[in-house]
């Protein structure tokens, strides 16, 4: 990454992240920023001591079945490293993302949901929060809104603005319900997001309110 | 036939004292030759606490058993993946565990997997703790937590070994969901602070 990252998920983000409890739509925004970030790697290398520390003190369950011995031979297990993808960020698309949309934001299918809005969504087994690709267009901005839940925003490509800074490619914004803003896409690269949300979002205006249904945002 | 289950003051005092094996070893011995005492060994120290690990989260007792099982044969198969570099042997099992749990309790990809992804990332950016500091880094952690209010530590418990997201623990301790954040927040600045000063 050549830019700094600047924004940051909240240490119970990432605690939520490093314990494996987030609805799957965050996790997927959180090991994206991770892979961008060496600063929450290093908070999560010590958020993953808490889950040790607390998995040492559980009690023990008696084992009914021993070792399965019988059945192992010293060929079966795998030995020398996974090979790891050296491109982090390939085509904009951070790594733990590539499985499910591919590595090339250009080549993402956009759908059409507004004026200057388009969005990809990408469908998981966990329902609990959605998940979606949002490309904005050069200085659109989005209706002012607030969310029932959480959601968590990456920038993978451009920037935008809203209440509380500017947000470039690898910031990552974590919101909270009550939370109101109103972001602006970039003037000149617009932006692509990547969002995790839970609950509907709930705009301000009348006429977003009545655009919402069919914008399915 | 049920295996004896080494309590956990046998399990500090193997990985303590100077001339006997600790549990990385015997990984070492796995990954090196096949060794199946050391992994009857690594069985017996962890499997039953992977299982109680597995009820927490929600799994039924032939659940548990069967996840236990297969954490332990993962653990067997990937013993040469292993280097002290990536933390305790607790630390390397317990990553196991949480990713098969999210594997086959949630059914959802393992967006952060750890240890292999996470940590072969995060290993070019600093430079990993021996084991001696991490001994220390474990204790200041169970220090930190034993020391939490009790409405934090129940945040953090939830999170960790119930597996709840923040919006499924506010919902089931009746709370609203930013005193639920707060909280965890709290906890984990105190957990910082008292790792920090180690240094």
């Amino acid at each position: 990454m050549t830019t700094k990252i600047t924004h940051h998920p909240h240490a119970e983000s990432l605690m939520s992240c490093s314990a494996g409890s987030m609805p799957e739509a965050f996790a997927a925004v959180m090991a994206s920023h991770i892979t961008m970030c060496p600063q929450c790697r290093k908070d999560l290398a010590l958020m993953e001591k808490i889950g040790v520390a607390m998995f040492e003190q559980l009690e023990q369950t008696s084992v009914l079945q021993d070792a399965p011995v019988m059945h192992m031979r010293a060929a079966e297990a795998d030995h020398g490293a996974i090979a790891v993808d050296a491109a982090v960020v390939q085509g904009g698309v951070p790594a733990p993302l590539q499985p499910v949309v591919g590595p090339d934001l250009t080549a993402i299918k956009w759908k059409r949901v507004g004026p200057g809005v388009a969005q990809h969504i990408i469908a998981l087994n966990d329902d609990r929060a959605n998940l979606r690709l949002v490309k904005v267009a050069p200085g659109q901005a989005l209706p002012e809104h607030s969310h029932n839940g959480s959601e968590l925003t990456l920038v993978l490509q451009g920037s935008y603005r809203d209440e509380t800074g500017e947000y470039r490619t690898g910031d990552l914004a974590d919101m909270m319900g009550d939370a109101t803003h109103s972001p602006v896409a970039d003037a000149v690269d617009g932006c692509i997001c990547l969002i995790a949300t839970e609950g509907k979002l709930k705009f301000k205006s009348l006429l977003a309110r009545f655009v919402q249904p069919f914008a399915g945002i | 036939m049920i295996p004896q289950i080494e309590n956990v003051r046998t399990i500090s005092r193997l990985r303590n004292t100077p001339g006997s094996l600790s549990m990385a070893d015997f990984l070492q011995r796995i990954a090196e030759r096949g060794d199946v005492e050391a992994f009857r060994k690594l069985f017996q120290s962890y499997a039953p606490r992977v299982k109680s690990y597995m009820m927490r989260q929600g799994a039924d007792a032939n659940t548990a058993e069967e996840l236990a099982q297969e954490t332990m044969m993962a653990v067997w198969r990937k013993a040469g993946l292993y280097s002290v570099e990536k933390g305790s042997a607790t630390t390397w099992i317990y990553t196991i565990a949480r990713n098969l749990r999210i594997d086959r309790l949630r059914r959802e990809l393992t967006w952060v997997a750890l240890p292999e992804g996470h940590d072969q990332v995060a290993s070019t950016d600093a430079l990993p703790d021996d084991l001696l500091t991490e001994q220390e880094r474990k204790l200041r952690v169970q220090t930190a937590l034993a020391g939490l209010p009790q409405d934090q530590l129940e945040v953090v418990s939830l999170s960790y070994i119930e597996g709840l997201s923040h919006s499924e623990i506010a919902e089931r301790l009746g709370l609203p969901l930013g005193t639920v954040k707060s909280r965890m927040r709290l906890a984990y600045q105190k957990i910082r602070d008292l790792v920090e000063d180690l240094k």
